[in-house]
């Protein structure tokens, strides 16, 4: 049940960004570009609505104990501000600016993006794999 | 600015479909929408943690198709730049979403919807240097 309802959402989710055109990079460069001369401000109202919407939502959905379809919530509770957190947003925004692709939209871009995509998402991965197998450990083994 | 292609309207349709998707993860599954931490989890390969996941990468990657063959066209997704480039930007991607804990929809969308300072000052933080990154680029003929 839970993989059912997980793909609903991703399902609405890949629709939100192929509207929003967040899956083209070129829409999301020509947004980043602010300073181009042809600013593309469009991007702006993706995150203005989408947290809007959330927002609203969250308050309403968190009064519950707990989840429809799974025994309790997974939410985060770290609330400090890090290195790590200044660090990786610093890290990502500059991979964000120079190809134009986040996360999500990499996804959803993968079937319709040709060879590029599938280079930059095999990055993608290596680039998780090197935190998880590489950084993690360095870090345990350096506080242990 | 750049008027001609100025789509407020779609923009805002789609970011409020993109809450829509990730108030239903919460409200099923009780997690974040998170992709980075999504796809994150993924990668250490806990056969018990696995299927929703799938199943949502899943949904996002067939979402667009799917929308394509309704439209009668494919969404247009343009990318341009080297192979060094994409590698570049791909590992940076990756790695600084894993260690920032969170991409555009974890810290952009969930991260600020649940009002978190945390989440804010990442959100500032990538667009900041994503903003400055990008002008670089076209200032250095890399896009």
């Amino acid at each position: 049940m839970r993989a059912l309802f997980a793909a609903l959402a991703g399902l609405i989710f890949g629709v939100g960004l192929t509207i929003s055109e967040m899956v083209n990079p070129a829409k999301v460069l020509a947004f980043l570009d602010v300073f181009s001369g042809a600013w593309d401000p469009s991007l702006m109202f993706v995150m203005g609505a989408g947290v809007v919407v959330y927002a609203v939502g969250y308050q309403l959905i968190i009064r519950r104990n707990t989840p429809l379809v799974v025994p309790s919530f997974s939410l985060p509770t770290a609330n400090q501000i890090d290195p790590p957190l200044i660090g990786g947003a610093v890290l990502f925004g500059a991979g964000w600016g120079l190809v134009g692709l986040c996360p999500g939209p990499a996804f959803s871009a993968l079937a319709l993006g040709g060879a590029p995509v599938l280079i930059f998402m095999a990055a993608v991965v290596a680039g998780m794999l090197a935190f998880e197998w590489l950084w993690t450990p360095l870090q345990n083994r350096a506080s242990a | 600015m750049d008027w001609n292609n100025f789509t407020p309207i779609a923009a805002a349709l789609g970011g409020a479909l993109i809450g829509a998707a990730s108030l239903m993860l919460l409200l099923f599954n009780g997690r974040t929408a998170g992709v980075s931490g999504i796809a994150g989890g993924v990668l250490r390969f806990n056969l018990r943690d696995l299927d929703w996941r799938l199943a949502f990468l899943g949904g996002l990657i067939v979402a667009p198709v799917g929308w394509g063959l309704l439209r009668g066209g494919m969404p247009v997704v343009e990318i341009t730049g080297s192979i060094g480039l994409l590698i570049a930007g791909g590992l940076l991607v990756g790695f600084g979403t894993r260690l920032g804990s969170g991409c555009t929809s974890g810290h952009g969308i969930c991260g600020m919807g649940r009002i978190s300072l945390r989440s804010a000052v990442a959100v500032l933080t990538f667009l900041v240097v994503g903003v400055a990154t990008a002008t670089l680029a076209r200032l250095g003929g890399l896009s």
